[in-house]
C-alpha cells in the first residue's frame, strides 16, 4: 500500500517535473536564465519596494552576503575555520574611515600640496582633511585587508587548521581592542564621525539607500564573479585538495602555505572592500560594530547556505539578514498572540529580536547535525568523458551503437585486432609477502 | 605599599587565577588529546558552571557576601558547593559530547569545530535570555580572615583556591596515571584506532574526558565566582581564550603542561597588568599564543607539533 503510494508519488512528481515549464529549457542555459532572473529581480526591486527602509536593509543584507562570499573562500574553499573573520572587516572599515573623515588632521604643510592637487587632501587653515574618494578606497581597503591577512595568516598557517581557528578568534578579539585603545586614529568607543559619503560625478550619495543598494549589488555581482571563476581555477581547485587532504595534496606539488595564504589573503581582501562599503553606507564605525558575534553571524550564514557553495552562502546571507530585519518583529507578533490563543504564558513574553544569536546557535548545530551540506550544497563539475573515453568504455553489447551514432570514432577502435586485455604470467611480491604469483587474465 | 610588596600581592593574585585557568585549561587539553578537536562550548560550560554554583550556594541559603560561616559549616557549604557544580557541569559536558559532538565522529574537517561553536553559542545564549544581561552578585561565605606576607595581603580565599586545584589536579594526576581508565585514556590519546583494536572502549574514554574536563571547569567557575565575587553570562569568552593559551604554553595534550602553562598565565595577566596597561592584557596574552604557535608549537611539555596527519 504504502509502496503504490510511493510510486504513485514518485510518478506524478516526475510528470510534475516534466510538465514544468523548466524542463523544456535546455540544461545547459537553465543556470544562465536563472541568473539572468535573479540580476533582474536584484535590480528591480527598489524601483518596486519604493520603501527606504526596505530597501537600505536590502543593501545591508548585500554587505553581508558579501562578507559570506569572502568567508566562503577561506572556509568553503580552502576548509580554513576564521573565527574572526570580522577584524578585516574592521580594517576595511577604518581604512575607509581614516581617511575620508576629519578624525586625522594632520598639520598642512608644503608636503600636502601635490596631494591636494590629486584632490586626496583638503585643507581649511592650518590642518589637513583627508578627503580621499570611496572608489579609490575600494580597491585600497581590499589591498590593506588583504595584507593583514597575510601578515595575521603567515605565523600559522603552517600549522593544522585548527589552530588557525584559535589564533583567528583572538585576532577577531584584539582589533576591535586595539581600535577602542587608539582613540586617535578610531576615536575609541565613540565612534567615527562624519565618514563621507561616497560621490559620483560630484553627486553626493547622502543618506538615500537606493544608490547604496546598487553599489552593494554590484560590489556582490563582483565578487560572485570573482569566487565562481576562482572556484573552478587551477588555486581553487588547490584550495579543495588542500581541504580534503593536506599531505596528498603536498604530494601532488602543491604549496600548501602558499594556497593557504593566497586564500587568508583573497578572503580579507573581500572583507576589506565590504567594510568600506558599509562605513560608507553608515558614515560612522564603531568597535562594537566588528565584535565576535559578528564573524559568528557570518559563518552561520555560510553554514545555513551551503559551505563552498557560491550562490548558497548568498543564499543564505540574504535570508538571515532579511529575516532579522524584516520578520522578526512580526513573527514574535504571532508567538505573542499564538500565546495567548492558547494561553501559554511565555510564549506572550517571547522576543525573538533579542534571542536571535540563540536562533544562529541552533541553526549552527542543527545543520551540521541534519544537513551538513547547507541549502543550496556546493557542487563540483563532472567533466564529460572525451570521445577516447568514450570509446574506451564500449565492448560489446547493445549500448555501443548510441557511440556509433555519436561519433563514428567508437567502430574503428573496436575493429581494432588483438585482444583488449591480457595479462600473462604477473607476479606482485612486496618484500617477504608475495600478493600475486603467476597470475594470467584475459578478457575477450 | 612597597614595590616590592606591590609585586608580590600580584604574584598571590596571578596564582589564584593562574590556577583557575589551569583547571579550565585541563579540559581542553583532555579533550584534544584525545579527539583533537578545539572544544569551543568548554568556554560557555564554565560559563553556566558558574551560575550552577551560585544557584547550589544559595540553595543553601548563602546569596550576597551577608552570609559568613565558619568551621564545618564553612568546609561543608564549600564542599556541596564543589561537588554539585563539578557533577552538574560533567553531566552538560558529557550531554553535549553524547547528542551533538558524537554523530559528528565521522565527519571531516571543520564540521565538529564548527559544531562546537554551535553549542557554545546556544550556552551563551540560554544563560543571557533566562538570568539577564546583568551581572550577578556571588555568594562568598567566607570569613574575612588574611594575614600579612612581607606587606601584602593573603587572604583566606586564595589559600583556599590553592589547596583546591591542588587537591583536584593531584587527583586528575593520580587518575590519568595510576588506573585502567586513565591508562585506556592515554593509550587511546596515542593512536585510537590502536587502542580500539586492544579493546578499550573509546566512546566511553571519550565520554570520560568530557565528563572530568567538563567537571574541572566547574571548579574553575565556583573559584571564579569566590574570587571575583561576581558572575555574568560573558565570563566564559576571555577565562577560555586565557586557558587555551595556557594550555597550548604547556603543550596541548599534555596534563602536566597545561597545570603549568596555566599558572604562568596567570601570573602574566596579573604581572602584566601591573607592569603596562590592564587595558592591553588580552593583547599581551594572545601575543603569548601566536609567539608559542610559531615559535615552539609544541608548548613546554608538549610531545608532539600541533599538527595532525
Amino acid at each position: 500500500m504504502a509502496e503504490t503510494a510511493r510510486g504513485m508519488l514518485g510518478a506524478s512528481c516526475a510528470w510534475l517535473r516534466a510538465a514544468s515549464p523548466v524542463a523544456r529549457i535546455a540544461p545547459r542555459l537553465r543556470p544562465r536564465i536563472g541568473v539572468a532572473l535573479v540580476t533582474i529581480g536584484a535590480l528591480l526591486f527598489p524601483v518596486i519596494s519604493r520603501n527606504d527602509a526596505n530597501i537600505d536593509s536590502a543593501a545591508n543584507a548585500l554587505a553581508f552576503a558579501a562578507l559570506a562570499l569572502g568567508l566562503n573562500i577561506v572556509v568553503g574553499f580552502a576548509g580554513l575555520l576564521d573565527l574572526g573573520y570580522a577584524a578585516f572587516f574592521a580594517i576595511g572599515a577604518y581604512t575607509y574611515g581614516a581617511f575620508a573623515s576629519y578624525q586625522i588632521e594632520p598639520a598642512w604643510s608644503g608636503f600636502w600640496e601635490p596631494f591636494q592637487w590629486l584632490g586626496l587632501v583638503a585643507h581649511t587653515g592650518d590642518v589637513v582633511h583627508f578627503t580621499v574618494s570611496f572608489w579609490l578606497m575600494l580597491p585600497i581597503s581590499a589591498a590593506v585587508a588583504a595584507f593583514f591577512g597575510v601578515l595575521f595568516g603567515a605565523p600559522t598557517l603552517r600549522l593544522k587548521g585548527d589552530y588557525l581557528a584559535i589564533v583567528t578568534l583572538g585576532f577577531g578579539e584584539i582589533v576591535p581592542i586595539v581600535a577602542r585603545n587608539t582613540p586617535s586614529v578610531t576615536n575609541g568607543a565613540m565612534g567615527l564621525n562624519g565618514v563621507a559619503a561616497p560621490q559620483l560625478f560630484g553627486w553626493s550619495f547622502g543618506i538615500d539607500a537606493t544608490p547604496y543598494y546598487y553599489v552593494g549589488v554590484a560590489l556582490v555581482a563582483l565578487l560572485i564573479f570573482t569566487s565562481t571563476r576562482l572556484k573552478s581555477s587551477r588555486i581553487g581547485r588547490a584550495w579543495m585538495a588542500i581541504r580534503e587532504d593536506e599531505i596528498a595534496a603536498a604530494a601532488m606539488g602543491i604549496n600548501r602555505v602558499k594556497f593557504k595564504l593566497l586564500a587568508f589573503a583573497i578572503g580579507a581582501a573581500f572583507a576589506g572592500a565590504t567594510g568600506t562599503y558599509f562605513v560608507a553606507k553608515l558614515q560612522t564605525a564603531t568597535p562594537e560594530m566588528f565584535m565576535f558575534p559578528v564573524s559568528v553571524m557570518i559563518l552561520v550564514m555560510i553554514v545555513f547556505g551551503g559551505i563552498g557553495s557560491v550562490w548558497g552562502v548568498v543564499l543564505g546571507a540574504m535570508i538571515l539578514q532579511i529575516l532579522q530585519s524584516w520578520f522578526l518583529e512580526d513573527l514574535s507578533q504571532w508567538l505573542h498572540w499564538l500565546g495567548r490563543l492558547i494561553h501559554v504564558g511565555w510564549l506572550q513574553q517571547v522576543e525573538l529580536s533579542s534571542s536571535i544569536e540563540m536562533i544562529f546557535g541552533v541553526i549552527l548545530v542543527t545543520m551540521m547535525l541534519y544537513r551538513r551540506q547547507g541549502l543550496i550544497p556546493a557542487t563540483r563539475p563532472v567533466q564529460a568523458l572525451s570521445m577516447t573515453e568514450q570509446t574506451a568504455h564500449v565492448g560489446s553489447g547493445g549500448s555501443s551503437h548510441n557511440f556509433d551514432r555519436l561519433t563514428g570514432l567508437g567502430a574503428l577502435d573496436r575493429e581494432a585486432e588483438g585482444p583488449l586485455l591480457a595479462v600473462t604470467d604477473m607476479t606482485v611480491r612486496f618484500g617477504g609477502l608475495v600478493a600475486l604469483r603467476s597470475v594470467e587474465l584475459t578478457v575477450p | 605599599m612597597t614595590t616590592g610588596a606591590l609585586y608580590l600581592q600580584q604574584i598571590i593574585n596571578g596564582l589564584s587565577l593562574g590556577a583557575m585557568y589551569a583547571l579550565l585549561a585541563l579540559g581542553f587539553t583532555l579533550v584534544y588529546g584525545i579527539l583533537e578537536l578545539i572544544n569551543f562550548a568548554h568556554f560557555n560550560v564554565f560559563m553556566v558552571s558558574s551560575f550552577i554554583a551560585m544557584w547550589a550556594l544559595e540553595l543553601l541559603g548563602i546569596s550576597g557576601q551577608g552570609v559568613i560561616l565558619t568551621g564545618f559549616a564553612l568546609v561543608g557549604a564549600l564542599a556541596f558547593a564543589f561537588v554539585v557544580t563539578m557533577v552538574a557541569a560533567g553531566c552538560l559536558g558529557v550531554a553535549i559530547e553524547r547528542l551533538a559532538l558524537r554523530p559528528m565522529r565521522a565527519a571531516r574537517g571543520t564540521a565538529a569545530m564548527i559544531t562546537t561553536i554551535g553549542v557554545s553559542y546556544i550556552l551563551f545564549n540560554a544563560i543571557l535570555l533566562t538570568v539577564g544581561a546583568e551581572s550577578k552578585n556571588f555568594p562568598n561565605p567566607m570569613p574575612s580572615v588574611s594575614w600579612q606576607v612581607g606587606g601584602a595581603t593573603l587572604r583566606l580565599r586564595e589559600v583556599l583556591i590553592w589547596s583546591v586545584a591542588l587537591v583536584l589536579m593531584g587527583g586528575l594526576h593520580l587518575f590519568v596515571n595510576r588506573t585502567r581508565l586513565g591508562k585506556a585514556m592515554r593509550a587511546t590519546a596515542q593512536d585510537a584506532e590502536a587502542a580500539r583494536m586492544m579493546g578499550i572502549d573509546v566512546d566511553r574514554v571519550i565520554i570520560t574526558a568530557f565528563f572530568l574536563g567538563s567537571a574541572l571547569a566547574g571548579a574553575a567557575a565556583l573559584i571564579f565566582g569566590l574570587y571575583y565575587n561576581y558572575t555574568s553570562f560573558i565570563i566564559g569568552y576571555s577565562a577560555g581564550l586565557m586557558a587555551f593559551t595556557a594550555a597550548v604554553l604547556g603543550g596541548i595534550g599534555s596534563v602536566t603542561g597545561a597545570m603549568l602553562g596555566g599558572i604562568i598565565i596567570g601570573l602574566v595577566e596579573s604581572l602584566g597588568g601591573q607592569v603596562f596597561a590592564v587595558r592591553w592584557t588580552d593583547v599581551i596574552i594572545f601575543s603569548i599564543l601566536v609567539l608559542v604557535l610559531v615559535f615552539a608549537p609544541t608548548g613546554l611539555l608538549g610531545r608532539a607539533a600541533p599538527t595532525k596527519s
